[in-house]
């Protein structure tokens, strides 16, 4: 093995990487841009709240004091009220669940429609219904959790890192080498001293270093207008999301050991990749999902690098807590890089 | 005798049942450029990628320098394959001095850029150079580590005359320099400028041998006589000289032209649009297979 050999092609990777402007400056962007816009678009709330629209009413946010409505379902938190000017309008939004309950403003008596499937229908429903009914202080005693609330954006901020990492690592692995086999790279290198095993460990690396690069932007950048909430120790959270690279890039290398395909290989990290997407909590937590999803989400190591990230983040959990994970994502690394340097070949 | 730099011993390879090289047997001298000439699909580039060590042989031997190849094999040789691509981001210097780094005792970039006339493009990305620079860059990689044995597989292929004539003289430069050469071609002017030997191959076999004296003299002999087809109305069998029907025209070997001629005026033929000419390698390869190299 010639580490001068790894090196030289770490280096040439790197500066394609950089210098193809386009696909640097997307590897920046994208994750900003997503965070930026739920931040935005969200200010930072947990999305389960409800949305119920009302109707008539000329404006989109409507006036509702002084209207047919008890005022405790009015000042129920979590419930956005949208307006329509008619029935057919809210009716067309409630049937596509763009809002989940829908009121008439107008009856003397409350009428009310919903999707008998929606789960949030149902619960607004049972808000709406409850807000008739005088609090007698008897339902329990409240105690309120104290410390820092965890935001929305705190939460979801390690996901979409996670995410573009996953993408990131399969498409710029998987998908680039498959591309260099069929436009014949990998044949011209073929015909050079190196071997397979020095080529794989210089595009490991390369794409580690570059994962680990973007990491470090994105999150300054992020940090610097969201000032995104750490608990646990910085040193402790790169070490997750490098293990959590290494997994993501060695999939990729093993997507790449044989295809010579671009649209198979598509296919196949589509395959992979959006799985992970919704089950690894990318976006939401599986809790409450059957046994069964959640099972199959312990088999993708996005999950377990999501996991120890927020552990870590959110919770200030040290390494030792999240060991469990960490050694996952080093199995699952070993294992694709094993089988993916086995199964590699230059040409076809 | 000198032990060839190359000797290959009924080489075959098959995918499935269909034989792309049959068994070919051939062994170069060092110093020489040794010309595999043949129509496309003959099987030129697979004999030639199963040489390199590129795809695996399914039967027959290789000697480099007289022993099997070794694990230096990549090491001592050039390869310039027909069909590649470089790395899109990375400009002519950033890629010679990346395939320098691969070997172990490369050549000076200064040779590289002069010999094979770089100096010009260096700072440009290999996706913005013209077809005739991306075949000098590959002849530059294909030098890079001082090989001995340089294979080039139709390096000409695509590029304008005086791209082509620019790099037949750099190969010309890189034989007379001591290496070896072994190129792949479909062009008999590119064969018969640049090979000191030639195999012509057809059907993945070896079907003659030689320099391109020994092949002309030996398959072909006189003058050939060529006439467009339509102009000859008679009926070919009556044609008292043997001939070939060739892309319409029709070509008649004759030992003495002024006897040819007279005969083919004497079955007052029209010779309107009639050329003379020597036999050449494509006449050679006309003689051996009844069709022209490029059909």
């Amino acid at each position: 093995m010639s580490w001068k050999r790894i090196w030289t092609m770490f280096k040439a990777r790197n500066y394609e990487f950089f210098r193809d402007r386009a696909a640097f400056g997307w590897n920046f962007l994208f994750p900003f841009l997503i965070i930026a816009g739920f931040a935005i678009a969200f200010g930072g709330r947990d999305l389960s709240g409800f949305k119920v629209g009302v109707f008539p009413a000329t404006s989109e946010n409507p006036v509702l004091t002084g209207r047919n409505l008890p005022r405790k379902f009015i000042r129920t938190q979590h419930l956005e009220f949208i307006g329509f000017p008619d029935q057919a309008a809210g009716l067309e939004k409630l049937r596509h669940h763009q809002i989940d309950f829908l009121l008439r403003l107008d009856s003397p008596k409350p009428q009310y429609w919903l999707m008998e499937s929606s789960p949030k229908g149902y619960l607004a429903e049972r808000i709406f219904q409850s807000s008739f009914v005088p609090d007698d202080g008897s339902y329990g005693i409240k105690e309120a959790v104290s410390g820092t609330e965890i935001r929305y954006i705190d939460w979801l901020f390690p996901g979409i890192l996670g995410m573009n990492m996953m993408f990131s690592a399969l498409w710029g692995v998987g998908y680039i080498i498959v591309r260099y086999r069929k436009n014949g790279v990998l044949k011209r290198l073929k015909a050079t001293p190196l071997t397979a095993f020095e080529y794989l460990t210089a595009q490991a690396m390369s794409r580690f270093f570059l994962l680990i690069f973007t990491l470090i932007v994105v999150w300054v950048g992020t940090e610097l207008l969201f000032h995104i909430r750490v608990v646990g120790s910085y040193l402790d959270l790169l070490a997750v999301f490098a293990l959590g690279g290494l997994s993501l890039t060695s999939i990729g290398l093993l997507l790449a050991a044989r295809g010579k395909s671009e649209e198979f290989t598509s296919g196949a990290l589509n395959f992979i990749a959006w799985p992970m997407m919704f089950l690894s909590e990318v976006w939401f937590s599986l809790e409450g999902s059957p046994q069964w999803l959640k099972s199959f989400s312990e088999l993708l190591p996005l999950t377990h690098l999501l996991r120890a990230a927020r552990k870590i983040m959110n919770d200030g959990a040290g390494l030792g807590q999240v060991s469990g994970d960490c050694l996952v994502l080093i199995g699952f690394t070993l294992v694709c890089l094993v089988l993916g340097a086995v199964l590699f070949s230059w040409n076809d | 005798m000198e032990t060839p730099i190359l000797e290959v011993k009924n080489l075959v390879k098959r995918y499935k049942a269909v034989a792309a090289v049959a068994g070919i047997s051939f062994a170069i001298r060092p110093g020489v450029c040794f010309g595999l000439l043949g129509p496309n699909g003959a099987g030129k580039t697979t004999a030639l990628e199963v040489i390199e060590g590129i795809i695996p042989a399914t039967g027959g031997e290789m000697l480099f320098n007289g022993a099997p190849r070794a694990a230096s094999f990549h090491e001592e040789v050039g390869i310039q394959f027909q069909h590649t691509t470089l790395l899109d981001f990375l400009t002519v210097r950033d890629t010679l001095v990346t395939f320098r780094n691969l070997y172990q005792d490369p050549e000076p970039l200064e040779y590289l850029v002069e010999v094979c006339n770089l100096d010009e493009i260096m700072d440009q990305m290999n996706n913005r150079i013209s077809g005739g620079q991306a075949q000098r860059l590959m002849l530059a990689l294909a030098l890079v580590n001082r090989p001995r044995l340089v294979f080039l597989d139709e390096p000409s292929t695509g590029l304008d005359p005086q791209a082509r004539r620019n790099l037949w003289d750099i190969v010309r430069s890189i034989k007379e320099s001591g290496k070896t050469v072994i190129l792949t071609t479909h062009s008999m002017d590119e064969a018969e400028y640049l090979c000191d030997e030639i195999a012509i191959m057809d059907h993945g076999l070896i079907i003659a041998q030689g320099t391109p004296a020994e092949l002309i003299r030996r398959y072909c002999t006189g003058t050939v006589i060529s006439l467009p087809r339509n102009r000859v109305k008679m009926e070919l069998a009556r044609l008292p000289l043997p001939y070939k029907e060739v892309n319409g025209r029709l070509e008649i070997m004759v030992e003495n032209l002024k006897d040819g001629l007279e005969t083919l005026l004497a079955l007052q033929l029209d010779l309107t649009e009639m050329t003379v000419h020597s036999p050449d390698l494509e006449d050679v390869f006309i003689n051996l297979t009844g069709r022209k190299l490029r059909e």
